[in-house]
């Protein structure tokens, strides 16, 4: 619409804020970008450029940093952080024509799987009331499958984009680890947290993933590649592409009704020429345990910094330093993040590193080298992304366990560092479901070509909650 | 019972990089609070330490300079603990994989020589300041340095008594400073240490419990803090006790330590691996860049001073020991010809001057152009040496130049024999009594003669024509 001039930038603009606010139960967001994001708007009628995405809405995940715009990352502890500086991220966007109209909803410092761990509230899954959209990046995801925005960044630990997008009915990409730079995103664990688009077909992920990679000098585990044009190959055809199915996921404990959504979507690929070849991963059952070690310990020192002393929350009246920290942390920090520091502290604590932590990133070589030796076979892997559709808030109960075994099938990409993404491939009971394609290091653009040969052939994609998008 | 020492030293020097070990911010001292910090250094979230390669350069000259191993990949680790001066909540630091491994130095202590085994050199970040007595009630904090580079240097446990932990850290504080990779001003807290102490019995051979004195910054206050130590480990090892493992500071007002906190209530630092950091790699031509421009050190002066210049073992050790000193000595050699008299000149005079002042030689007002000419025209016999060292004070309150002042004060030598001769006759016929004496025996009033020559010539006549003339006199 706004390519063909059907409408101005300034009135995109204040339509996706009327949207906002008729969808202000979903909860989505957390900070509103109103005043800036009309200005530019009004600035690019003005002024108009040939930008990529230019005078494009895009809801921004509220772990980046945004300068002059307040940056919560879902707690407590920020909420009244407003960062001196903006993520690398977030500028090649706006630098590329974005507007960022606000800061999306997510689970506190990205730690869950269902956005009810947010100080800022429980987001909504615009699927249905009490559902839940996934987390961490709850808010993006809620807010591209209620057409709020057409595009939105999230990120992803651990599954922190597919596992929204799968609930949610909309598509998500994490890339390769170092594809984009982690400078701004305020850190939970180092070594696995990548950043990516959340948009509703193949197509507009790689418009986003474009602009969103670049090596950057500030980040240095930020990878000095080449980066390709993603939407160069979308249409090439998948005939005689070879898909990994892994031996080691049993989905003979999913419902019924997932397995045979996930079945379809392979006699669809079959009947694109795709061949199906079972892969084995030994090491993949060891996925959880490895992360639940590795990413608590990285968290357990990232998320010191938030002492009280410099920036964030600082208790009222301390009496003395020690109670500074404590109850500045203790009302600062939510359950899950506690609990997380507690375990992260725990692994790495003098006398257990070697069993937990140092043991931990051995595994974490060994599922790697797995991926390594399956990729020798085929050229994607695919599997559902989550074991079903949304849950209701409050249905996973006290047990975290529960809730951390969500994350089963998009845990093992991020300890690989590999891109992978999430593909609407179903509705079930009227709730969307997604599948996995997990590529080889830096071929973003092989999964989003089998991720698009699959949205050009069927309509899983355009199936929102208020109807198709025709 | 004899008890020995066991001495290991941890220094922390701070490396003379331009920007800090993870940021462009300035290392500079002496800045307004809170004004040589950039978004890292302060530790907002998001922000990620970006190592600075010239901090590696600098480590690798010291490691080449004491013969050690280079660990051309070494990694950064985390180092957990709480503390308000310290921003992230973690200390960046090399634990696993140190840049610099096993070398040694030789130290001169106690009239001998020793190789001093040096463990490992590593990489890591400074803190920042707290600010206790400018706030009310209050605590100021200071980011200016932190995440300046330190480059902590561990010794092995084999410094035998207080005289060696001196001498190795005067030994460190010198090639440090030769090597141009510190400015080694440890009133600016450019070199500070922690000293460990443990006591065994001559025959055993596991060490005893060692105490760590933290943070001590002088050359004194080391050896007052390792001397009180020992004292009060003997006492406690005398008496039947058991030295307790734990942390300890040097009070340098009361001269003594103090417990700042055991071994139980130790951090837990929760070392690990550093995920926003790849391991850093030194190519073999860096490497080579590096050692083929470390500088002449100063074992190698000393020995081309005695072997080349024909200096005295003393004097070359004295001049090539310091960085400015050696520089003071070559610069004024290339411009005149007497090396030993340059040499016995700096060492005597100037020595005395610079320690009167407590100052380098770079920061008084001699340049070696003026030391030259200075020992040009004690050479050529312009001025006496007595004369001489006037100049040179002169030299040292001004900055004037040395032909100016001679040529000002008419202090031009007064090399004339027969202008001489005239004044030390008048002399001996003025003094009948003391010309009897002489010659009866009291050969000590000869000086009284020369003297007397001197205070006629306001100390210009040419010493020892006047030593001659005189001689010929009162035969």
């Amino acid at each position: 619409m706004l390519q063909k001039k059907e409408i101005s930038n300034k009135e995109m603009v204040e339509d996706t804020f009327t949207l906002i606010e008729s969808n202000k139960h979903l909860n989505a967001f957390v900070t509103l970008n109103k005043e800036e994001s009309l200005k530019k708007a009004e600035n690019l009628d003005n002024n108009p450029s040939n930008l990529a995405l230019s005078g494009i809405p895009i809801a921004q995940k509220d772990l980046f940093c945004t300068k002059d715009l307040r940056t919560t990352c879902g707690s407590n502890m920020l909420s009244s952080f407003i960062p001196p500086y903006s993520a690398t991220v977030i500028e090649n966007l706006e630098s590329a024509g974005c507007i960022s109209i606000g800061k999306t909803n997510m689970d506190e410092f990205a730690m869950g799987s269902s956005n009810e761990t947010s100080f800022f509230g429980n987001v909504e899954n615009p699927w249905g009331e009490g559902l839940v959209p996934g987390g961490s990046s709850g808010g993006s995801a809620s807010a591209v499958a209620a057409g709020i925005v057409a595009g939105a960044t999230g990120t992803d630990t651990g599954g922190s984009i597919r596992q929204p997008a799968s609930l949610c009915g909309i598509t998500g990409l994490k890339p390769t680890y170092g594809r984009i730079s982690r400078w701004g995103m305020i850190a939970f664990a180092s070594s696995l947290d990548q950043a990516g688009p959340m948009a509703r077909t193949a197509e507009d992920c790689a418009l986003m993933l474009n602009e969103m990679c670049s090596h950057d000098p500030k980040d240095t585990t930020s990878l000095d590649e080449n980066v390709p044009d993603f939407t160069q190959n979308l249409n090439s055809s998948i005939k005689g592409m070879k898909i990994g199915l892994v031996k080691e996921f049993d989905l003979s404990k999913l419902d019924n009704d997932v397995v045979k959504v996930f079945e379809e979507s392979k006699r669809h690929y079959e009947s694109l020429g795709a061949e199906f070849i079972e892969i084995s991963l030994p090491n993949i059952s060891l996925s959880v345990p490895t992360y639940y070690v590795v990413a608590p310990a990285e968290c357990s020192s990232n998320l010191s910094r938030f002492d009280g002393v410099k920036f964030g929350r600082r208790c009222e009246n301390p009496k003395d330093l020690e109670d500074l920290y404590v109850r500045s942390r203790s009302e600062g920090f939510g359950d899950e993040v506690k609990r997380r520091i507690l375990i992260g502290s725990y692994v790495l604590s003098a006398g257990f590193y070697d069993a937990y932590y140092k043991k931990a990133q051995q595994v974490r070589r060994l599922i790697k080298n797995d991926f390594v030796s399956a990729f020798e076979k085929v050229d994607v892997i695919m599997s559902p992304t989550t074991r079903g559709t949304a849950f209701k808030a409050g249905s996973m109960g006290s047990d975290p366990i529960q809730m951390y075994l969500e994350d089963l099938f998009t845990i093992p990409a991020n300890l690989a560092g590999l891109p992978a993404m999430s593909v609407p491939n179903g509705i079930v009971d009227n709730k969307p479901l997604g599948m996995q394609l997990i590529g080889n290091f830096l071929e973003e653009s092989k999964i989003l070509q089998v991720a698009h040969s699959f949205q050009s052939s069927t309509d899983w994609h355009l199936k929102t909650p208020n109807g198709d998008i025709s | 019972m004899t008890w020995q020492t066991v001495i290991g030293l941890e220094i922390h020097v701070q490396l003379s990089t331009k920007s800090k070990l993870f940021s462009g911010a300035s290392t500079g001292f002496g800045a307004e609070p809170n004004t040589h910090v950039d978004l890292v250094d302060m530790g907002l979230p998001g922000v990620l330490p970006v190592p600075n390669k010239d901090a590696f350069f600098k480590a690798i000259r010291f490691g080449l300079a004491t013969n050690a191993e280079i660990n051309q990949v070494s990694s950064f680790d985390r180092k957990n603990y709480f503390y308000p001066d310290l921003p992230k909540g973690y200390q960046i630091t090399q634990m696993a994989m140190p840049i610099v491994g096993k070398g040694s130095i030789k130290i001169f202590a106690n009239g001998q020589e020793k190789i001093v085994n040096i463990t490992r050199a590593h990489l890591e970040e400074d803190a920042g300041k707290s600010v206790h007595d400018l706030f009310e009630g209050e605590t100021g904090i200071d980011l200016n340095r932190a995440g300046t580079p330190l480059l902590e240097i561990v010794s092995e446990p084999e410094i035998a008594n207080a005289k060696e932990a001196v001498a190795y850290f005067k030994a460190i504080r010198q090639i440090v400073t030769f090597l141009d990779i510190c400015d080694g001003v440890m009133a600016e807290g450019s070199m500070r240490c922690d000293v460990n102490v443990s006591m065994k019995k001559v025959d055993d051979l596991e060490l005893g419990t060692r105490a760590e004195i933290k943070n001590i910054n002088s050359f004194k206050f080391i050896e007052r803090a390792i001397a009180f130590e020992i004292d009060r480990q003997t006492k406690i090892l005398e008496s039947g006790g058991s030295v307790v493992q734990e942390t300890r500071l040097y009070d340098s007002v009361k001269n003594e330590t103090r417990s700042m906190r055991s071994k139980e209530e130790a951090n837990d630092y929760r070392y690990f691996p550093d995920p926003d950091l790849l391991p850093v790699v030194i190519s073999d031509k860096e490497l080579e860049e590096i050692r083929s421009s470390l500088p002449e050190l100063p074992e190698q002066k000393e020995k081309r001073y005695i072997s080349e210049i024909k200096l005295e073992e003393s004097e070359a050790k004295i001049i090539a020991s310091s960085k400015t000193m050696a520089n003071m000595f070559e610069e004024a050699c290339l411009k005149t010809d007497d090396s030993s008299l340059v040499a016995r000149w700096l060492v005597g005079e100037v020595s005395a001057l610079l320690n009167k002042d407590n100052i380098e030689i770079d920061e008084s007002k001699l340049t070696s152009n003026n030391f030259a000419v200075l020992i040009e025209r004690i050479s050529d016999k312009t001025i006496s040496g007595k004369i001489a060292k006037s100049v040179l004070e002169e030299v040292w309150e001004s900055g004037d130049g040395v032909d100016a002042i001679i040529e000002e004060k008419g202090l031009v030598q007064i090399q004339d024999e027969s202008l001489l001769e005239s004044i030390a006759k008048k002399i001996v016929e003025d003094n009948p009594g003391q010309v009897n004496a002489y010659k009866g025996g009291k050969d000590r009033l000869f000086g009284f003669f020369v003297g007397q020559v001197m205070k006629e010539t306001q100390g210009k006549a040419n010493p020892q024509s006047v030593n001659e003339i005189l001689k010929q006199l009162l035969k």
